[in-house]
């Protein structure tokens, strides 16, 4: 019997390639996901996420590198693969001409449940999901955020270890994104292991553990959260003065401490100021204190992942929009 | 975790479950018939998909036959017997072009990404929708038949030639519709399934034996029409329907429909997984 290696990771692939034509849509890509973390990808429009996440799942095949999933060979052993991997894509695919239920329970009988396991599985999930009301209509009459609960719903009829979201809330408004979110969430404390996709700083913030960036196919960039903002290096210390008439002065003891000129911002009645290391804020406070300026507060606050974003791959994450959803919605 | 293969690589466990390397031919029986039913709910809910298998039937048995009965055989009634057995293999033949097209319009719905993802036989999603369309040739056949005798075809093959013949026509249909099924798996668009099903179709019904006797035409012509595998049903149907005779006609139409399997099934399974 060959025994293969133990592992503790879900995914591990190394060297990713895809290519279109001339074009590398996916160039030497590397990931690692631990069992039961939620391992976020992150990337503007066109980056290279689907893709990636289609060579994993086996609907495309790779041009390069190798994958393992569980330890189980991606090229290998594909239909293995389907058995571990439960995929949502970004586009909902559901059967439009059939209903809510039919859509589950014909899921679950591919799957290989029985027809009564596959009826009450179904039933669990509509219920789950919030789509009890929706159990009997046909897909064509359901909102965009009902097809996509439905179709994350979809792929968890047969209990997969790894689930891969892509894209789980382009083009849903932000209502919908909310409850999304938290079916996400709750998906997650179950202890599934979930890899997924966002073109939204704030998603990927408020959803992974782990982080990796990508950019025109290239991982730029791999952590938790914290670690990315922090990499990105100056905190920023905001001030506001209880007299507006004090800011000036305050900016003059500001400058002679950081040795930099703070950012005034007027409508606040304050000023910004960088801080190479967020302590250098208590050197601050205690200057003005002594030089007798009140402050009314004062807060310290790390970059976002825009701000990150735009540090590392030199443009904005969120300047494209998808056409194709902006349509459906 | 203990993760391990078997040396042929049939089964391993991962995280407590087994997973296996490829379907069962138990398997792949439930996950065809899960998709022969996903085909039926579709065809109940777009009546539209009826009307080849419906009207067309109808229509043409009765134009051919009052168009061509007095030139052709003198007489409408004595045309009936020629003309019937002709429509059959005609409609059975535009009834299993649909399953061509359909399956190209399927292909490009979202739901089969879902299909591609899940671990199902790469055969399952054509042979789940070349199953439900049994019932459209059944219905095709049914039609044809009873316009028939209501105009006054009085089969000489009684009830069991009949019933033979319908089921070589339906038996026909399902064989026949691997070819367009091939096609629907190639082809870009299902408007391309259609044009390239078209070109196919005309010479496959016109170049046969389905309205004129083939000792009427040019020799070269007669050629073809007599190694069509449509003519050949259309011999066989008419042994079976008119002579109620069992013949070696209908074992070549039953071997002819077989090779159009036996070649065209497993290139569309194989043009089907590559576009996974
Ligand atoms: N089937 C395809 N044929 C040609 N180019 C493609 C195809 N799929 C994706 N691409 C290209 O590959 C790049 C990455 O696409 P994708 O993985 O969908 O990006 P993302 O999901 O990050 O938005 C894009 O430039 C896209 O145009
Ligand atoms: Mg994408």
């Amino acid at each position: 019997m060959t025994r293969l290696p133990d592992t503790d990771l879900a995914v591990a692939a190394a060297g990713l390639v895809k290519t279109f034509g001339e074009h590398r849509a996916v160039d030497q890509v590397d990931l690692e996901v631990r069992r039961g973390e939620v391992f976020g990808v992150l990337g503007p429009n066109g980056a290279g996420k689907t893709t990636t996440l289609k060579m994993l799942a086996t609907l495309l095949p790779m041009d390069g590198g190798e994958a393992r999933i569980f330890g189980v060979d991606v090229r290998r052993e594909p239909h293995m693969i389907r058995q571990l991997v439960g995929v949502t894509g970004q586009y909902a695919s559901v059967d439009e001409n059939l209903t809510g239920f039919e859509n589950l329970w014909l899921f679950g009988r591919l799957q290989g449940l029985s027809s009564a396991r596959s009826r009450a599985t179904a039933s669990d999930l509509l219920e789950r999901f919030g789509l009890t009301e929706a159990r009997d209509k046909q897909i064509k009459a359901f909102s965009g955020g009902m097809r996509r609960r439905l179709d994350l719903a979809a792929s968890l009829i047969s209990q997969p270890p790894l689930i891969f979201l892509d894209e789980p809330t382009t083009g849903l408004d932000p209502r919908t994104r909310g409850q999304m979110w938290d079916t996400i969430r709750e998906l997650i404390r179950g202890g599934s292991t979930v890899l997924l996709t966002t073109q939204y700083l704030d998603e990927a913030d408020q959803l992974a553990g782990r982080i990796a960036v990508i950019d025109r196919g290239r991982k730029v960039a791999e952590g938790t959260p914290d670690e990315l903002k922090t990499s990105v290096g100056s905190s920023t210390l905001q001030l506001r003065m209880s007299e507006a008439a004090d800011t000036a002065d305050a900016a003059s003891v500001v400058r002679r401490v950081l040795g930099e000129e703070p950012v005034l911002t007027p409508e606040a009645g304050g000023m910004n100021a960088a801080l190479a290391d967020a302590n250098r804020a208590a050197d601050v406070l205690i200057a003005l204190r002594q030089s007798g300026l009140s402050i009314a507060s004062a807060t310290v606050q790390k970059p976002t992942l825009d701000e990150v974003f735009m540090a590392i791959t030199g443009h904005a994450a969120e300047d494209e929009t998808d056409p194709q959803m902006e349509v459906a919605r | 975790m203990s993760t391990t293969l078997l040396p042929d690589h049939e089964t391993a466990e991962v995280l407590d479950r087994t997973i296996v390397a490829r379907p069962s031919l138990r398997d792949t029986i439930d996950q065809s018939l899960a998709m022969a039913w996903r085909a039926l709910k579709k065809m109940r809910r777009n009546p539209e998909q009826w009307f080849d298998v419906t009207l067309q039937p109808l229509l043409f048995t009765a134009m051919f036959a009052y168009i061509f009965g007095g030139a052709i055989s003198g007489s409408v009634e004595d045309y009936l017997p020629i003309v019937i057995t002709g429509i059959l293999a005609q409609t059975a033949l535009t009834a299993c072009m649909a399953t061509g097209i359909q399956l190209r319009e399927d292909m490009d719905k979202g739901v089969f990404d879902r299909f591609k993802s899940l671990p199902i036989a790469r055969i399952a999603p054509l042979v789940g929708p070349a199953l439900a369309d049994l019932i459209r040739y059944g219905t095709a056949a049914t039609l044809t038949i009873l316009t028939g005798v209501l105009m006054g075809y009085r089969p000489g093959g009684g009830v069991p030639g009949v019933l033979a013949g319908w089921v070589l026509t339906v038996v026909a249909g399902w064989s026949l519709a691997w070819i367009f099924t091939y096609f629907g798996t190639r082809a870009r668009s299902a408007q391309a399934v259609q044009g390239i099903s078209m070109m196919v179709m005309f010479p496959l019904t016109f170049l046969s034996n389905a309205f004129v006797p083939a000792e009427t035409l040019p020799s070269w012509l007669e050629a073809f029409v007599n190694v069509n595998p449509v003519s050949l049903v259309i011999s066989a149907l008419r042994d079976l329907m008119n002579e109620g005779a069992v013949t070696a006609n209908v074992g070549w139409a039953l071997l002819g429909c077989g090779i159009v399997v036996a070649i065209f099934l497993p290139l569309a399974v194989r043009s089907y997984k590559k576009k996974v």
